[in-house]
């Protein structure tokens, strides 16, 4: 499914196809169902992204059109990825092959989990959003490049060229240009300050006497 | 900005650095973990060469993936099997305790933490399941992870975290009786909407909050994710203290006097500022049920499903996806809707008191023909005491099948699952298409009176109604 490697380092641009999941409210349970959660390894969800959608739509899935394959930008509506915490469901859309997702909004552990991945969450409005589907749609299989800074999407197609700027507040943005959206070093690193905040909290100490 | 609230206080106590992206690092207090969302990270820990910071602060059980019909091992799904066997040898591997099957502690993991008096007032908790809202009810700032923030969690005892915005639910007036924290979790849900609560962690206050019982208040604190909120919680109080007070983890002695002054100070302050506050009136609130495929969609029993006139213009999409997969006409009551499968249990309503709501209508009363009902409890300790005072005698009694402790049919993760298009009335937190492990299966969410009230009824029913009427006398139950 994914020929590019997952992503590793500073992160300041993403460049693909894209594919357009259109609608509010897509859950996690949706984006991979509970069945494939059942596992050890992240290894094998590339195979169930979207699967009862897909068997529903029976081959007229965004995902499984010629148009998207080997799509790298996934293009959604509002409050995507809501609802159960796992992060089997970006781990699914990586190994399928989404280096970044636009949409006009984001539920918050699915954006984290994302992050965590060094996949961007970029957010725009409504009508932007409408507008950046309907040019994807007119334009079948054209290149996308996006851009974190500023943060924003071009569209190329028969020699034109179409460009929306996108949001994404600062610290996310500036932990995938930096490099360390992946923080467990730094969280590892700040020990003697761990031990400083686990001194003041006296449930650690069992209420003992101050 | 909020300020003097439950959740910056207990941020602020937490905070350990302010990390270079503008995130903070906070403290967590109490991690737990359990055998879906925890493997990749252990072997990410092996794989950074990292160990467990604090293998005492983080507490495991095993709920998804088991069945509730024999819980004999090795399991009959070889996956199941493999996955708590990764667990065992995990939590063995880095001294972390683990509340296994039999143990006598095993359940549901936002059930047995507060059981245990794990979950205390002013605790950071993390888990990686979303529904960790629920240890908020403890005015505990409570939230779900993925599996990178756990593999975090293990190896650092903190997280990378942004602060959230607080609103204030107040909650005016008296639930009326058949009306519980469920309706009115529902209802919220139904108001402020799915995203309604995206960037905030609720707090939930007034008469009718202060007035709940603490597992009315998990019911509460557990759904606030379903709203968009990552957190919701309740500040502590002496309902709060008195359920603690005795349980295997919380103080004893003269620690406990200390805790409950510490507990006491976290509270929101009178002149606490929050970003957003919303009233609503406990008293107006029906037994709610949802008709659609997420939990905002949902109406008061003696309603009728919305129209897409009455459906804000946004809505209107994801309103006409619903009619479609639920096969429910716009304007039809959703009284009277049949079903075919009755669950009681989740960690949303799998309590001793959701056992006894749902027992006392099922008390004297027959399952209706064709109807497959059954009780998951949300743990062994709950089991234990259902069966203690006969609630499993009285549910079988009515036809309903009383399983061993998990997760169960609320995500389909283990061997109970709708099939086809069959319709439940569930008491547990999700509607979404798919969700009950049929692509086409469909999910009403209700409380678990109600659900029982269906079980009996052979379709969606009224549970005060059922509550008003007397049911046939019933033989005295048979000891456990």
């Amino acid at each position: 499914m994914s020929a590019t490697p997952f992503p590793a380092g500073p992160i300041h641009h993403c460049r693909g196809r894209a594919v357009v999941v259109p609608g509010d409210d897509i859950d996690t349970d949706r984006i991979i169902p509970a069945r494939y959660l059942k596992c050890v390894t992240f290894d094998g969800l590339a195979e169930g992204v979207f699967a009862d959608d897909r068997r529903e739509r029976a081959g007229d899935h965004p995902f499984d059109r010629a148009a998207s394959q080997g799509a790298a930008i996934l293009v959604v509506n509002r409050n995507f990825g809501c609802g159960s915490s796992r992060e089997h469901a970006p781990q699914a859309l990586m190994r399928w092959g989404i280096r970044a997702v636009i949409g006009e909004s984001f539920a918050e552990i699915f954006f984290g989990n994302c992050l965590a991945l060094g996949i961007p969450c970029l957010s725009a409005d409504h009508d932007t959003v409408l507008a950046i589907q309907a040019a994807i749609a007119a334009h079948p299989g054209a290149l996308l490049q996006l851009d974190l800074e500023p943060p924003q999407v071009m569209l190329e197609a028969d020699g034109e060229r179409f460009g929306w700027p996108l949001e994404l507040a600062a610290g996310p943005r500036r932990m995938l240009v930096s490099g360390e959206w992946n923080g467990t070093a730094q969280l590892v690193a700040h020990d003697a300050e761990l031990r400083a905040t686990a001194g003041r909290l006296p449930y650690l100490a069992g209420f003992a006497p101050a | 900005m909020s300020a003097g609230t439950l959740y910056d206080k207990v941020w602020e106590l937490h905070r350990v650095a302010d990390l270079p992206g503008g995130a903070t690092q906070l403290f967590i207090g109490l991690h737990l973990i359990h055998e879906v969302t925890s493997p990749q990270a252990f072997a990410a820990l092996d794989d950074l060469g990292l160990s467990v910071r604090h293998p005492g602060r983080t507490v495991a059980t095993v709920d998804h993936i088991v069945p509730t019909t024999s819980q004999a091992r090795p399991f009959a799904d070889p996956l199941a099997e493999e996955m708590l066997a990764t667990l065992e040898a995990n939590c063995a591997r880095h001294g972390i305790t683990l509340h296994g099957l039999g143990s006598g502690r095993q359940g549901i993991v936002h059930v047995i933490a507060p059981e245990l008096g794990l979950t205390q007032p002013g605790m950071t908790v993390a888990c990686g399941d979303s529904h960790t809202s629920t240890h908020g009810a403890f005015g505990a700032i409570a939230f779900g992870i993925g599996t990178s923030q756990v593999r975090d969690v293990l190896a650092s005892q903190s997280l990378a975290m942004g602060k959230l915005k607080v609103r204030r639910i107040r909650v005016e007036g008296t639930l009326q009786p058949g009306v519980y924290a469920k309706d009115l979790v529902l209802h919220v849900i139904r108001t402020l909407g799915v995203k309604g609560g995206v960037g905030y962690a609720y707090e939930f206050a007034g008469p009718a909050i202060e007035a709940l019982s603490m597992e009315e208040r998990m019911t509460l604190c557990n759904m606030a994710i379903e709203g968009g909120a990552r957190c919701g919680y309740v500040n502590p109080d002496a309902v709060t203290f008195a359920y603690l007070k005795g349980r295997p983890h919380a103080p004893a002695g003269e620690a406990w006097e200390r805790a409950v002054a510490w507990w006491s100070a976290l509270a929101s302050g009178p002149d606490a500022v929050f970003d957003d506050e919303v009233v609503f009136d406990a008293a107006t609130i029906a037994p709610t049920v949802t008709w659609g495929i997420t939990p905002g969609q949902a109406i008061g029993v003696d309603e009728a499903v919305p129209t897409l006139e009455q459906t804000d213009s946004d809505e209107r999409p994801i309103a006409e996806e619903a009619y479609r997969y639920m096969d429910l006409r716009p304007g039809a009551p959703i009284e009277g809707l049949p079903v075919d499968v009755c669950f009681i249990g989740s960690c949303t309503n799998g309590r001793l008191s959701d056992l006894r709501a749902a027992a006392a209508v099922a008390r004297g009363r027959q399952v209706a023909a064709g109807i497959k009902a059954f009780v998951v409890p949300g743990s062994e300790q709950v089991a234990a005491a259902a069966e203690a005072e006969g609630l499993d005698a009285v549910f079988r009694a009515a036809g309903f099948e009383w399983r061993e402790p998990g997760c169960s049919m609320c995500l389909a993760m283990n061997p109970d699952r709708l099939e086809g298009r069959q319709i439940s009335a569930s008491s547990s937190n999700r509607n979404f298409k798919g969700r009950q492990g049929s692509a086409s299966g469909r999910t009403l969410l209700m409380s678990p009176a109600m659900v029982a009230a269906a079980a009996v009824s052979g379709h969606v029913a009224d549970v005060r109604r059922l509550i008003a009427t007397p049911s046939s006398p019933e033989p005295a139950p048979t000891p456990a």
